[in-house]
């Protein structure tokens, strides 16, 4: 086995993106604390979320440092997950839509569930 | 595998399209001169990466078509501190514990690279108790819940699918953090031991390796604190 496969990053790397991750948690944790409403709760958490994976995946993964030919291997097939996503909104909302058309007002949550 | 001569002499860039191209049309073997044992954990955990997206998929699918409202997870999971309720304060500390595990597992890849013994074996082992520990404040987590009369079938709160969901998603990431910790164990051991510096078949398993074993280990346990991120986000905040 080659040695030398891609280099590796100094160890101060890896901390600064360490205390970054923290301070992004902390961001997302924040949102929730302070009960941010509607949309842009929304958007602050798939922000702050996809910003710490991307530091994950990218730099204590060691992924900036692979092969072109493995980087690819790697993250194509997940942007398949987008379409699993939306199909499980789409049903998801004609399953919603669905039951407020043929049931009764939703039970209450609680007792008979036992 | 000879290279379509490039008009300059010098040897592509494994990062340059040229590379990606000869890799993927070349004999045998693609992603060259990366040890075997990466590749195939990288593999083991774009597989993992379905799994999860199955998991999160079905719990965006549910809570989108419940007729019921979904428990508010900010109260379900708040601790009370001094007679004051923190909101989520158990599941923040848990992903302040799983990210410092993370820098720890870092360090030690750090060390593992410059083949410090002493310095690589201390940071695995710090890393195995914080993922310890983790798992331990998620059994109290489970606990809480349990008492609370949450069941995957139902819950006084409100929405029945919050149980299945919460049950299933944490448990098989918990599971994740275990399997981890015993994994980060046994390199450990390997470290200790000194199996790293001589390729020596070591603990455990007749597997040698040099101290690469440190950032295939690595990888795993960055992907389990990935995974945390999404499920936090998703799950905990939404």
């Amino acid at each position: 086995m080659a040695q030398e496969h891609g280099q590796h990053p100094a160890i101060g790397t890896y901390v600064k993106v360490w205390g970054m991750l923290f301070v992004l948690a902390a961001c997302s944790y924040a949102v929730a604390y302070f009960g941010v409403p509607g949309l842009l709760r929304w958007v602050l958490l798939v922000v702050l979320m996809l910003m710490q994976a991307g530091l994950i995946v990218a730099l204590l993964m060691n992924l900036v440092w692979e092969r072109l030919a493995l980087v690819f291997a790697i993250l194509l097939p997940p942007t398949l997950l987008v379409v699993l996503i939306a199909i499980g909104a789409l049903d998801g909302l004609s399953t919603h839509l669905d039951r407020n058309a043929f049931f009764d007002a939703p039970v209450a949550p609680a007792a008979e569930h036992r | 595998m000879t290279q379509p001569a490039p008009t300059s002499a010098a040897p592509a860039s494994p990062q340059s399209l040229r590379a990606l191209l000869a890799d993927i049309s070349s004999d045998q073997r693609a992603f060259k001169n990366v040890p075997w044992n990466k590749v195939m954990m990288w593999v083991f955990l774009l597989g993992d990466v379905f799994v999860f997206g199955s998991f999160l998929v079905g719990y965006m699918n549910v809570r989108m078509s419940t007729q019921v409202a979904w428990p508010h997870t900010t109260e379900v999971f708040a601790l009370t501190v001094a007679g004051k309720q923190i909101p989520l304060l158990l599941v923040a500390i848990m992903t302040f514990v799983l990210t410092s595990s993370c820098g720890t597992m870092s360090l030690a890849v750090g060390y593992g690279n410059q083949k410090d013994r002493r310095r690589t074996l201390m940071w695995l082992v710090i890393t195995a108790l914080l993922g310890a520990s983790f798992v331990g404040m998620q059994a109290f987590e489970w606990t809480e819940l349990i008492h609370e009369r949450v069941r995957p079938w139902g819950n006084p709160m409100g929405a029945a699918q919050f149980g299945a969901s919460f049950f299933m998603i944490t448990g098989f990431h918990g599971t994740h953090v275990t399997i981890g910790v015993i994994f980060l164990t046994i390199v450990s051991i390997k470290v200790a031991r000194g199996d790293l510096e001589n390729m020596r078949p070591g603990f455990m398993t007749g597997r040698k390796g040099g101290y690469e074993i440190v950032e295939i280990l690595s990888l795993y346990w960055h992907f389990v604190d990935l995974v945390w991120v999404f499920i936090f986000a998703v799950f905990y905040l939404w």
